[in-house]
């Protein structure tokens, strides 16, 4: 176990991720990629898919990348990612005369590949070449920051959105509540590749994400972490990031979990599990929704959701352990 | 950052110095900032984790350093993340 002293430590003498880019005050993401990053350890080359991220952490010419950083559209991370990693795969097969001197010197380092992508450039765009890097079992860890909605071009729904939430393309008015579906588990669907390990993680427990993002890079093959970022487009005020996530947690709309080698383990139960509200109320996405009975009715849909798959987790979770 | 001419620009107009976004100073975005009691600080380091532009220090013995003021956006989130009030958000003058 890692201490908050260790891991602050950690992060600053690796200064992968520089402060002076232009995300909006209060941001989540930057804590989530410097915690990624110092699992990772020195060599590791990021690949980043379009996105908030990408946008306001290289304005060129400027950049706030301290180790090797590839980007590539919002569909292809992943692929990219692949790329670099069957590289380095190649260059560990080959007969070290036969190198040039940049391949001697990668022969005899142990480098990690991560994806950092958006849920729109994960969920939605990159899910085909997410699928099929899982597939073929590239060595790799893919980061989803997840803050459901297309944040960086000013909050398009997306299919993480989650069910009620207004965003520009399904906003709120007197027809329509907001979005009018629920979101997709994109976990689930990574969990279908009979990958390694995958696990969901959210911005205020930084310490269990670095557990888990450390978990991932030691497993040969894929693995997937998604992880709640909130955003200041939810309307909330930006001090509160790490208030909202939390309260994500503890009303099991965000529950905080892993799968290892098909074993799920929750790492973190609440002790009172609070009403799905009080994570809905603070944000001025779902403000239409404390207005009329139309949209209590979303919310009692959304506690609904929020249960089944908080007893379907619990239920897993037993399932898997058993003997 | 100078400017360069056509001729002095990398191939493909990648960057080709890492962390050259500590060139722009983000700090003027600010219209609060934290101020620091000393007197309460337990040096848990949970500021220095929860700050999105990595501006407040830790010391090599673990004790918390100075907050980076060239950065800081003011956006609150270590006032509200500290255990025992020991940040308070003062407006930034």
């Amino acid at each position: 176990m890692i201490t908050p002293k260790e891991l602050a430590k950690k992060i600053q003498k690796q200064e992968a991720f520089a402060s002076g880019g232009r995300w909006c005050a209060g941001c989540a993401f930057p804590m989530i990629v410097r915690t990624i990053l110092a699992a990772a350890g020195e060599n590791v080359v990021v690949s980043n898919a379009t996105g908030c991220l990408e946008v306001t952490s290289t304005i060129y010419p400027y950049t706030s990348w301290g180790v090797p950083w590839i980007h590539n559209t919002f569909e292809n991370a992943a692929a990219t990612l692949s790329g670099a990693e069957a590289a380095y795969d190649f260059i560990q097969k080959q007969d070290e005369k036969n190198l040039p001197k940049f391949g001697k010197e990668l022969k005899n380092k142990k480098v990690k590949f991560v994806a950092f992508g958006g849920d729109g450039g994960t969920y939605d765009i990159g899910l085909q070449s997410l699928s099929g890097a899982l597939e073929r079992g590239d060595d790799f860890v893919y980061v989803c920051y997840d803050n459901g909605a297309y944040m960086n071009t000013g909050n398009q729904r997306s299919s993480a959105s989650p069910l009620g939430s207004s965003t520009t393309t399904a906003p709120a008015g007197k027809e329509h509540l907001g979005k009018e579906e629920l979101r997709k588990d994109l976990l689930k669907i990574a969990l279908a590749h009979n990958i390694p390990y995958v696990a969901q993680g959210a911005v205020h427990d930084l310490i269990d994400l670095y557990n888990k993002a450390e978990k991932a890079f030691s497993k040969k093959g894929p693995a997937v972490i998604d992880v709640l970022s909130p955003c200041v487009n939810w309307k909330i005020a930006p001090g509160t990031t790490m208030e909202i996530s939390r309260i994500a947690a503890n009303t099991c709309f965000w529950p905080l979990y892993e799968v290892d080698e098909g074993k799920y383990k929750i790492t973190y139960k609440p002790s009172k599990k609070l009403k799905v509200e009080e994570f809905l109320k603070p944000q001025g996405r779902f403000k239409h929704l404390f207005k009329n009975a139309k949209g209590k009715k979303i919310i009692e849909k959304t506690q609904k959701e929020v249960d089944r798959r908080w007893e379907e987790l619990q239920e897993l979770e037993i399932f898997t352990n058993r003997k | 950052m100078d400017k360069k001419t056509s001729k002095q620009i990398p191939i493909g107009g990648i960057i080709d110095k890492p962390k050259t976004s500590l060139l722009n100073k983000t700090g003027d975005w600010k219209k609060m900032r934290p101020v620091i009691d000393e007197s309460k600080c337990i040096h848990c380091a949970k500021c220095v984790l929860s700050c999105p532009e990595n501006c407040i220090a830790i010391k090599k013995d673990g004790k918390r350093g100075d907050v980076n003021l060239d950065f800081c956006k003011g956006c609150g989130i270590c006032a509200k993340e500290c255990p025992v009030g020991a940040i308070t958000m003062v407006e930034d003058k």
